[in-house]
């Protein structure tokens, strides 16, 4: 059995941005790191959910986390490795607790105006994980398998 | 470009005719607008044509919630018509397919809200 000596490479850093907290800065992000993800082998659906996630996740963090204070920033890092994708997004924001998070699936919320970005980052990567950022703010981490080549 | 709105009647409903991108700032602020703009010209019967949408993201999908309430607490119906397989799987996967009336023909739709 040939050996695949690329499975067992290291993840590569190849993004490390700061952004302002703007609108702007969520397509600029998103751009930059569906550029990372072609680079990386991911076809066109997955680049779509890759972007979708990304755009929620970016958007959570300039508007929820940062509130478009100018005075804090968005850091965008991205892994690329042979299996996986992996996208952090931190914000300086305060926090939130993910358990008050209300769920955009139950009955009582599917009418609401908002509430769904969480929810569809699950929906479109393989992992997604939220953590304190120090001193302060939200780190999301973000996981998208490479489909094996047949 | 964000987002394209072109509005033309039918009869007595109103078409909407969406294009681009309904996203988080001029989109989502452009598609929200326009819909209090016919809701307050008193217009009950709206039917929005996503056919020409190419993305659409959380915000979007709030405006067409909150379009959908407003309209129906107005006494109104706002109706969606052409789907894109990408808008649909949004709609399937946040459980809101089953709670907006989707048409797939205009013609097909317009009837529907007789």
């Amino acid at each position: 059995m040939a050996l695949d000596a690329g499975a067992d490479a290291p993840s590569k850093e190849v993004m490390d941005q700061e952004y302002p907290s703007t609108l702007e800065s969520v397509d600029a992000a998103e751009g930059e790191i569906l550029k990372a993800a072609g680079h990386a082998g991911f076809g066109e659906d997955d680049l779509h959910q890759i972007g979708m996630a990304v755009r929620e996740c970016m958007v959570n963090a300039v508007v929820h986390g940062n509130r478009y204070n100018r005075n804090k920033r968005v850091r965008v890092k991205v892994l690329s490795g042979p299996q996986e994708l992996t996208v952090s997004i931190t914000d300086q924001g305060e926090g939130f607790e993910l358990h008050e998070v209300p769920d955009p699936l139950h009955d009582n919320n599917l009418l609401r105006h908002s509430g769904r970005g969480l929810f569809l980052m699950s929906a479109f990567m393989d992992k997604v994980d939220v953590r304190k950022a120090k001193p302060q703010g939200t780190e999301v981490v973000l996981v998208k398998k490479i489909a094996p080549r047949e | 470009m964000s987002v394209k709105l072109n509005t033309r009647q039918v009869g007595d409903v109103t078409v909407v005719d969406v294009s681009g991108r309904i996203t988080l700032g001029e989109g989502s602020s452009a598609l929200r607008d326009l819909l209090r703009e016919l809701i307050g010209k008193g217009q009950k019967k709206i039917l929005l044509n996503l056919g020409e949408v190419t993305y659409i993201d959380s915000s979007g999908i709030g405006e067409l919630v909150s379009g959908f309430t407003t309209v129906s607490n107005n006494g109104g119906t706002l109706k969606l018509l052409g789907l894109t397989k990408r808008v649909q799987d949004l709609l399937q996967i946040t459980k809101l397919y089953t709670v907006f009336d989707i048409h797939e023909e205009e013609a097909h739709a317009i009837r529907s809200f007789a």
